[in-house]
């Protein structure tokens, strides 16, 4: 096909060319600059560990730190949705030694036999886990073998003070509003958009009946077309770029958004809404037990937690982090949810494939409405 | 003899071949027409659901779409630059191609940025008292990035198979009486089909499949047969409907290409397609 | 007069609608404030991120080593399969080419998921893996700017320089080969464009923290864009461009001695 493209251009070749010697000459001369680092490197490469995570979700700092302290090469991996990381994980084209991800996912991989039984309390900072996050976790995990927590929120809505009135943000109905046609930015992940309609329309987020899951699959594709964008990690430079007036997000990310951004808040509906807790686990496919738990207590550690906290802006379940915090940090509820609200809030519960194909499907229609 | 051991140098790309190529084609098949081991023609069939027979409408919509606003733009640029007479005629001809050596994301990007709601061309809009468009999530700002990242694709073979026009032929028509558009109809067209014909394979394959521009620019509202691929293989863990998709996007592909090259052979002198 | 008029005007429309965008991202990366409509003052703060940035910098040394090693490999395998299929008979020929044009006519998103298929199937994803994909989409442009060359040249040649006694190497060298060199040439640098420009293949076929530019910027983006994305697009524009326009001198001055 390209043929005729470059054959029957004689510059275009010589570009190429100049092109080529461009790009040796980069490679020798980075190679030169990075042969201290490549020594190292070499040497590490069998001792390394597959990190999967939330994008966004680390400071990329602290994976420098930990490879210059412990020596590990990290090879690190992010994916978007809970869905993704689950086929990513299932397909065994990787294999992966450490994932992070969300509670109801690491329920179904538990129930899949996929996760290895870990004894977290081995980890020398392990006692800097608030033991408050791991009774959440013991819904699912009830020794707190399985899963290390590593940071929880909620879904909420993120919206701008000056265009949105505090009364309307008290309500899911709000977007559902046509006052606010192509300003709502929602999740671009199934089970947070499918949470607000189901909550909406008065159901409980791990409904499965299908009736109610039809409906709310009814309202969201009426809701379409008054919808800005689904979007997951792009939705507070978005609505800091005042493209949007309401979101639904994740707590941390409106933290991040209201940081740089007066007018912007986050509310959590009346209704109630979902809390969750991402946590790490060590997988079945897991090679290198003792890094991962390495890292896992690299990640626990006081100084990299903190830095973690404030890149991420999620709420940390590492103690010593939390007691730092000022007040207002302490109070704001995108960043740390208040006992209320954790009561209004449900936990997602797993799903089985059948449910889980169910979703996919409506998820398809939806996209293709 | 010595043409057999000659023969015996495709060897190594024979291995090649079978194990990179037929290999994982048959693979595909296999996932598209067994699944448990029984053959089944549902994911085949997966293609006429209600998701995605919208999803390979809608792309083809946007294919076609986009190749034609490629052609239309590209055929009176090429020439224009034919004709151009200045100086460093080459140079004015690689100035239009060069954005296609620059990534293709960092093009999306560009776009991006301009067309957003409250971005550069909307304030600039603003600013002259003029509507806002509304244009990024929307299958309107996939066109629009396809026809930006492929109309290179298209303007060179064009510009190719032109430059191949011999001057005398335009010159004995004009001689003869010939009007300017009986010209560019009789002649310039037919004799620059093999072009058009290439740059429409190069610009209809891509636009058809891609799942990477209409999920950067489309917002996540957007869902052509490219993106239910990826998401089957991706997100669903679905690879028997993703096989079988892929098996009907092969098909297409693979129909559209016979057709164009036999458009395109009833020209002499090669197609440029291959 | 007016004719004129109408192309030139069309000429600068269509080079604003290629070149804007392009302007409006180099602008940019000189722009002291995060906005993307606001102007806050000159930096270049940008572009020393860009180059500290172990993501961006990574993704380019990737998509460098991919490229080269991919566009070597393919061109050696591609001009001796070449040199095979050329003394081939009809039928067997018609297989192979067949065979060869399967990466080119597929879609790529097929062709990625196919070797996706393969090797999940038979080992993991890796930095190899992304290489093999390559390699493969790359042969058939090599096979297709060789084959006519071998086709072209004389066989009677290489024969006689046989029976006067070369060894097959050096009758290759001192025969075969500068009769086509420039296809293998040209196949070559088809292959490190394909490469360079390749998104969907290296997407489905890449192992754990490896990433090619392409990819690299799909996952970026869709965090958010970063300013330092800027400064690499304008420092890959000028790349090209000061190559072109090199280039384009030294092709004047000839033009003027002649």
């Amino acid at each position: 096909m390209m043929k005729k493209i470059l054959s029957s251009n004689k510059k275009l070749k010589r570009i190429c060319f100049c092109l080529i010697l461009t790009m040796f000459l980069s490679l020798t001369l980075s190679s030169c600059n990075q042969k201290s680092e490549s020594k190292t490197k070499k040497t590490t490469f069998s001792n390394s560990i597959t990190v999967l995570n939330y994008g966004k979700y680390i400071d990329e700092n602290m994976i420098k730190k930990f490879e210059k302290e412990t020596g590990i090469h990290v090879k690190y991996e992010e994916y978007e949705s809970p869905e993704e990381m689950y086929t990513k994980y299932k397909s065994g084209s990787i294999n992966y030694d450490i994932i992070c991800t969300s509670e109801y996912i690491i329920q179904k991989l538990m129930s899949e036999n996929e996760i290895k039984k870990t004894d977290f309390t081995t980890l020398k900072n392990y006692h800097n886990i608030d033991p408050k996050i791991l009774e959440i976790n013991r819904s699912f995990d009830r020794k707190n073998e399985y899963a290390l927590p590593y940071f929880y929120g909620t879904l909420g809505i993120l919206y701008d003070k000056t265009k949105v009135s505090s009364k309307d943000v008290q309500s899911w109905d709000c977007l559902w509003n046509k006052k606010y046609n192509n300003e709502i930015i929602m999740e671009n992940s199934v089970r947070d958009t499918f949470a607000a309609a189901l909550k909406k329309l008065n159901y409980s987020i791990n409904d499965t009946n299908k009736k109610h899951l039809e409906k709310a699959l009814y309202i969201l594709e009426r809701q379409k077309k008054h919808v800005y964008a689904y979007m997951v990690d792009e939705t507070a430079d978005e609505m800091i770029a005042g493209n949007a007036k309401l979101a639904l997000c994740y707590s941390g990310e409106a933290a991040t958004a209201m940081d740089s951004k007066e007018s912007l808040a986050y509310s959590i509906p009346k209704e109630g809404s979902n809390v969750w807790v991402d946590s790490w686990f060590i997988p079945k496919s897991c090679k290198n037990e003792k890094n991962a738990m390495m890292f896992l207590d690299f990640i626990c550690r006081e100084d990299v937690a903190t830095a973690n906290f404030d890149y991420v802006y999620y709420a940390s379940p590492i103690l010593p982090v939390v007691k730092k915090q000022p007040k207002d940090v302490l109070n704001n509820e995108a960043v740390f949810p208040s006992k209320e609200t954790l009561k209004n809030c449900e936990i997602f519960t797993m799903q089985d494939q059948k449910t889980t194909n169910y979703y996919s499907d409506l998820w398809m229609k939806l996209k293709a409405y | 003899m010595k043409n057999f051991k000659k023969q015996l140098l495709a060897g190594p790309y024979l291995l090649w071949m079978i194990g990179f190529i037929i290999l994982p084609m048959l693979l595909v098949v296999y996932y598209a027409f067994f699944s448990n081991h029984q053959f089944t023609l549902d994911n085949v069939m997966a293609i006429t659901s209600e998701v995605n027979f919208k999803a390979i409408l809608l792309s083809l919509k946007v294919g076609i779409l986009s190749t034609l606003i490629c052609l239309l733009l590209s055929y009176p640029l090429a020439l224009i630059l034919k004709n151009i007479n200045f100086k460093n005629q080459s140079f004015i001809v690689f100035l239009f191609m060069l954005p296609m050596w620059m990534n293709f994301m960092l093009r999306i990007l560009a776009w991006k940025i301009l067309l957003s709601k409250n971005g550069i061309l909307n304030t600039f809009l603003y600013n002259i008292n003029l509507p806002k468009i509304q244009i990024l999530n929307t299958s309107g700002a996939i066109i629009f990035g396809m026809v930006y990242d492929y109309l290179p694709f298209m303007l060179l073979p064009i510009y190719n198979s032109m430059a191949h026009v011999k001057k005398d032929y335009i010159e004995a028509a004009q001689d003869l009486g010939a009007s300017k558009i009986r010209i560019l109809f009789q002649i310039i067209i037919p004799l620059t089909m093999s072009g058009i014909v290439s740059g429409i394979v190069m610009v209809f394959v891509p636009t058809l499949t891609s799942f990477a521009i209409s999920e950067l620019l489309g917002g996540g509202k957007v869902l052509l047969i490219g993106n239910v691929i990826e998401h089957n293989f991706m997100q669903g863990m679905r690879w028997g409907i993703g096989s079988g998709l892929s098996f009907v996007l092969m098909v297409f592909v693979f129909i559209s290409m016979i057709l164009s090259s036999k458009f395109g052979e009833e020209e002499k002198g090669g197609t440029g397609i291959l | 007069m007016i004719k004129k008029l109408l192309s030139n005007l069309y000429l600068v429309i269509i080079f604003l609608f290629l070149y804007l965008p392009l302007f409006v991202l180099m602008t940019l990366s000189f722009n002291n404030s995060k906005s993307k409509v606001l102007w806050g003052g000159f930096t270049l703060k940008w572009y020393s991120r860009c180059f500290k940035s172990e993501t961006i910098m990574n993704a380019f040394m990737t998509t460098i080593q991919v490229t080269l090693l991919a566009a070597i490999f393919s061109t050696i395998l591609g001009t001796v399969a070449a040199i095979g299929i050329s003394s081939m008979k009809k039928r067997s020929k018609t297989i192979y080419l067949g065979a060869t044009n399967i990466p080119l006519l597929n879609a790529d998103i097929v062709t990625g998921i196919s070797m996706m298929l393969l090797f999940v199937k038979f080992t993991n994803l890796s930095f190899v893996t992304v290489l093999i994909a390559h390699i493969t989409f790359n042969i058939p442009y090599v096979i297709l700017n060789v084959l006519p060359k071998i086709q072209q040249a004389n066989k009677y040649t290489y024969e006689a320089a046989l029976d006067l006694g070369a060894s097959p190497l050096y009758a290759f060298y001192k025969v075969t080969w500068p009769e086509i060199r420039s296809g293998v040439f040209s196949g070559f640098l088809m292959a490190v464009t394909m490469s360079l420009d390749d998104f969907s293949i290296t997407y489905f076929t890449k192992g754990p923290g490896i990433n090619t530019l392409s990819t690299m910027l799909y996952t970026e983006l869709r965090k958010g864009i970063k300013p330092e994305l800027y400064a690499l697009s304008t420092i890959l524009f000028f790349t090209v461009f000061i190559l072109l326009l090199i280039i384009n001198i030294k092709n004047n001055k000839k033009q003027h001695r002649r």
